[in-house]
């Protein structure tokens, strides 16, 4: 019985050293939280299901080339945004690749994603200052941070 | 009890492992900088916010400066100049998270530095500009 004060009285004392209110969240420790922290800093935490799979681990491999910028994670926060992603990958569908065979790697370059927004490619509004690029869904999407595209929520600005 | 100690250890090592990297205030990196660059050159004046403005605006040779992003005035919010994504003002005085944290701070600088300059800062660098960034909004 004895142990078990032990372990009681242990378990008082690291609580106690506990600071009561933390300035900032600790690091990440989840791979939802490590996604959006990661990933929705430079843009949208872009939704899982808006790629296959073999989209994402080809994005995954290659976060020091980016889209032309440097993105790399160390190997244990890489891990949680393989889980992530893994988790909510979308199913495969016809066109989620290129002629040659690869994986389409940007979202904007889905044939979904094409056809649903076509009339915005006639005047180039992705170019507008209110908008900047296509990849700013939350431009016009306005729950797209809560990882929704309700049709109501849409408001394009000038 | 002979299963006991080993399974407590192992409790005590889980809890130090995920334990949250301490809270720090922004001075408190900037004396780490002070450390650093005071060890590499004992005459060096100490930082200079001027100095670290125009390192912040200044584009080093390249297309993009700290300001293409965080815009010339960082007391306000900025904007990622290929995604159009909103970015929190840098300055502490408008955002009491910033530089304060050491690991995400030196996640950043290591990015952003290798996206403006194509190579790490320095010591003093950093200094220089976080002593710009606390002489603003106050």
């Amino acid at each position: 019985m004895a142990h078990m004060w032990i372990m009681v009285s242990l378990w008082s004392a690291l609580a106690a050293v506990e600071p009561a209110v933390a300035a900032e969240p600790p690091l990440p420790a989840s791979p939802a939280a490590a996604y959006s922290e990661e990933c929705g800093s430079c843009h949208l935490a872009y939704p899982a299901r808006l790629l296959p799979r073999a989209s994402w681990n080809v994005v995954l491999d290659g976060l020091a080339q980016h889209f032309g910028q440097n993105a790399s994670v160390d190997a244990a926060t890489l891990r949680l945004l393989r889980a992530h992603l893994d988790a909510g990958a979308r199913q495969v569908r016809a066109g989620d690749r290129t002629r040659d065979g690869s994986p389409i790697l940007r979202i904007t370059e889905l044939p979904w994603f094409r056809e649903e927004h076509r009339r915005f490619d006639r005047d180039d509004a992705w170019r507008r200052a209110s908008i900047g690029s296509a990849a700013n869904c939350g431009a016009c999407h306005r729950d797209a941070d809560q990882g929704r595209f309700d049709e109501h929520a849409i408001r394009v600005p000038k | 009890m002979r299963t006991t100690i080993p399974l407590m250890l192992a409790l005590i090592a889980g809890l130090a492992a995920t334990a949250p990297a301490a809270a720090q205030a922004p001075a408190d990196e900037l004396r780490r900088y002070e450390a650093v660059a005071r060890a590499e050159d004992p005459a060096w004046a100490g930082f200079s916010a001027e100095r670290g403005e125009r390192f912040f605006q200044s584009t080093h040779g390249g297309d993009w400066s700290c300001a293409t992003c965080h815009l010339r005035t960082p007391t306000a919010a900025g904007r990622h100049v290929v995604t159009g994504k909103a970015i929190e003002p840098l300055a502490p005085a408008a955002n009491p998270q910033r530089f304060t944290r050491a690991d995400k701070i030196e996640k950043w600088f290591t990015r952003n530095c290798n996206d403006v300059l194509r190579r790490p800062c320095t010591a003093r660098e950093k200094g220089d500009v976080l002593a710009w960034l606390l002489s603003l909004g106050r």
